[in-house]
């Protein structure tokens, strides 16, 4: 008997270690992406339209816009989908990318205490608004993760002529983390912090934040989306790949991403067409 | 205090409506725990009851290892796992990052010397008190190892169970290793990670209480089971 | 008498045992002999439990050999032993009778039939599906010498057997030790149950600090011990 129980563990466990294995193969693709555009719903919006179209599944790894390039990089992704244009255009010279396409934008917004310690709440120019916040010394919470948000933030701070790595270990706090996490952080700290519109939206957790900047030209963000270039990776799933790329920027794509509103807001504005807007 | 009652509330909410994209999370949390634990359990178990049987050169060095890779941090496991299964990695041409089985193998990976270990220790007990008579039976250390698993088998249970939790409880390597997909390789502990980032606590903490609830009661299954037979074999 | 293939004599030359520093066998020579129950006694302390030992092969000498006839690897099928506590598997009565034969390559076949005759033996034909550990002490005694017995061994030590079990279960365990050495099989055990010696043993083994101070049969022994010490001993004087 103890016999007979032993090779039925046996058994079973060779069962459950192979299981994985024999998930039917469907088509699918794996897109390296954005917290911005998973967290905000908006892939949870657009995807199952692309599928019920195509029959293509679409596998989102959602991380900062630079580890998602380096999983492009590794070839460990068949689309990234990320909004750093000077990473995305280096990515592309580079050739790990085949070719670069505009799909959409969104807005940042620079949310803060309500207590306002920078005075800044309802400013429209948000270089002289960093600019208060570090002239009052006010805390503020940076991604710091090379993720697209914190390069455009890095690129407001120096329109600002402020550097903040002199506030660093005071007022100037990098998380080194996503949106969410640095959100988090934020409210707990009574701290400012540039978001994505999406995120903040749908971020619960806001205590004593508020948006205090909003609707500046220079808070516009632009996504690009690239195939991961099948040359220099030969497993990549062109033929797919493309086709989710062609969809995006495809007229059917576009309205689908316009459709996307949270409690009526629009949180990206598709812009294949034409060009980036200039900040 | 208001936090925890709300996610309470969500969480018997959820298991009452049979939410089925939850059902699939928790699922695929079982199949990649339950799986990884078994690749460990056949590795790590005879492992450690070599261990605790033989003596040669280098036992000490592989049990103090073995002791220290137990505090391995799941992130470098995960970054280990990831480093090998990438495209570019060693096992790339396997295509098995960003799913369940990478999943599978960095859980396995960490908690294999959890269970080597742990099996060494009261397997090592178990062989003091069996050494002598086995030694006249003329079993050698090849046969004592089978016959001390088997006869060890319900406090290697308890061995089982911790190094199920560990597997389900973690969540830096899958996170790394998974990439956290929807419908594809998000776990509990993944998806209590992604509701903590966008600072819904109250639905993390209501999937967190549906996990300690899952491990809660697999825990009790198992221990049932080992109170029920181990009556039986004393 | 003595079979070709026979382990018998087992002879131990110049052993002595020594562990942490204290001596406790010095310079024992013996020759095991087939015939009646070869019997150690002595003080507490003597080193019986060690000479048990070095002799089935569990121990290896400071100094000295131990040698069987047929130079058989030792511990092997061809001897046993049954210790004062036993160590039951944790599995069935049965299962543990098996598990020496499945050791010893007895075909499949063969092993229930074998095992459930030396249950038989001990009168435990009834427990065979009883969880070992769940038997009385003087059952999981019987079970051991079952276990020790199933393979048919031409050697078996019993080292104190009894020493733990009240006079019921003595007594059924002498029973079964009588009957084994009744169908040729050579008992060499130790107890410090004088009564216990008289009733079983062919030979008596004197053992007192470590060396064997006296050896002879056993009612020429107890009838005239030929030393000051063993004389000692056997009206229960202490000696150390």
């Amino acid at each position: 008997m103890a016999l007979t129980v032993r090779r039925s563990i046996i058994a079973a466990a060779f069962a459950l270690a192979v299981a994985p294995a024999v998930v039917a193969q469907e088509r699918s693709i794996t897109v390296a992406s954005t917290t911005s555009t998973e967290q905000s719903g908006l892939f949870g919006h657009i995807l199952p339209i692309f599928t019920r179209e195509t029959g293509i599944a679409v596998r989102v790894v959602a991380l900062g816009t630079g580890q998602a390039l380096d999983v492009g990089r590794r070839g460990d992704a068949d689309v990234v989908f990320v909004h750093d244009r000077a990473a995305e255009q280096r990515f592309v010279a580079e050739g790990f990318g085949v070719e670069r396409r505009h799909v959409m934008y969104n807005d940042l917004v620079v949310a803060g205490p309500a207590a306002d310690p920078a005075a800044i709440a309802g400013s429209r120019d948000t270089a002289d608004a960093l600019r208060r916040v570090a002239a009052a010394k006010a805390p503020f919470v940076s991604r710091g993760d090379r993720s697209g948000t914190h390069a455009a933030e890095l690129r407001l701070w120096q329109l600002a002529g402020v550097d903040p790595a002199t506030g660093r270990g005071a007022w100037y706090r990098e998380v080194g983390q996503g949106m969410g996490p640095a959100l988090n952080t934020a409210a707990a700290q009574n701290a400012y912090i540039l978001a994505d519109r999406g995120t903040w939206l749908s971020f619960r957790n806001r205590q004593d934040l508020g948006i205090v900047v909003e609707r500046d030209a220079r808070l516009f963000n632009q996504y690009g989306v690239m195939l991961v270039n099948p040359q220099r990776h030969g497993h990549v799933k062109a033929a797919e790949g493309q086709r989710f790329i062609d969809w995006l920027v495809s007229a059917a794509g576009q309205r689908a991403i316009a459709d996307y509103r949270i409690g009526g807001e629009q949180l990206f504005f598709p812009n294949a067409a034409q060009a980036e807007p200039t900040s | 205090m208001n936090d925890l009652s709300a996610a309470f509330g969500t969480a018997v909410g959820m298991i009452a409506a049979g939410d089925a994209a939850l059902a699939a999370i928790v699922l695929l949390s079982l199949r990649v725990s339950f799986t990884a634990l078994a690749i460990a359990a056949l590795v790590g178990l005879p492992l450690g009851a070599l261990l605790a049987v033989a003596r040669f050169p280098g036992r000490r060095a592989i049990i103090v290892a073995l002791n220290a890779l137990m505090g391995l941090p799941p992130v470098v496991a995960g970054l280990l796992v990831y480093l090998a299964l990438s495209r570019s990695g060693p096992l790339g041409p396997l295509g098995l990052l960003f799913t369940p089985s990478a999943m599978i193998i960095a859980q396995a990976l960490l908690i294999t010397p959890i269970l080597a270990a742990l099996a060494r220790q009261v397997l090592e007990t178990m062989w003091e008190e069996y050494e002598e008579q086995l030694r006249s039976f003329g079993t050698g250390a090849a046969r004592a190892v089978p016959t001390l698993l088997w006869d060890g088998r319900f406090a290697l249970l308890t061995v089982l169970l911790a190094g199920f939790g560990r597997a389900s409880a973690e969540v830096g390597a899958v996170m790394i290793v998974g990439g956290n997909i929807e419908g594809f390789t998000r776990v509990m502990t993944t998806a209590i990670a992604l509701e903590t980032s966008k600072g819904d606590l109250p639905l993390a903490l209501a999937l967190g209480m549906i996990l300690m609830a899952i491990v809660v009661t697999v825990n009790a299954l198992a221990q049932g089971a080992r109170d029920t037979a181990s009556r039986w074999a004393g | 008498m003595r079979k070709p293939d026979s382990i018998l004599p087992l002879v131990a030359e110049g052993l002595s045992f020594a562990a942490g520093g204290a001596t406790i066998l010095e310079d024992i020579s013996l020759s095991i002999e087939a015939g009646g129950p070869t019997v150690i006694i002595g003080p507490n302390g003597a080193g019986k439990s060690v000479l048990l030992r070095l002799l089935h092969g569990l121990l290896a000498p400071s100094a000295g050999t131990v040698r069987d006839a047929g130079r058989r690897e030792v511990p092997g099928p061809a001897q046993a032993m049954v210790f004062q506590r036993p160590v039951l598997l944790r599995r069935s009565a049965l299962a543990n009778v098996l598990y020496p034969l499945r050791l010893a390559g007895v075909p499949r076949a063969e092993r229930e039939a074998k095992a459930r005759e030396a249950l038989a033996l001990v009168g435990l034909a009834q427990m065979a599906d009883r969880p070992a550990r769940q038997l009385s002490g003087g059952e999981q005694q019987r079970l051991a010498l079952a276990r020790a017995a199933a393979l048919g061994p031409e050697l078996l030590f019993l080292d104190e057997p009894c020493a733990s079990l009240d006079p019921a279960a003595t007594r059924a365990v002498e029973e079964i030790v009588a009957a084994l050495a009744a169908r040729g099989t050579k008992i060499v055990m130790t107890t410090h149950d004088l009564g216990q010696a008289r009733r079983l043993a062919g030979e008596i083994v004197f053992l007192h600090r470590g060396r064997i101070i006296e050896r002879g049969e056993a009612p020429a022994f107890f009838a005239s011990p030929a030393t000051s010490e063993a004389k000692a001993f056997l009206t229960g004087e202490l000696i150390w």
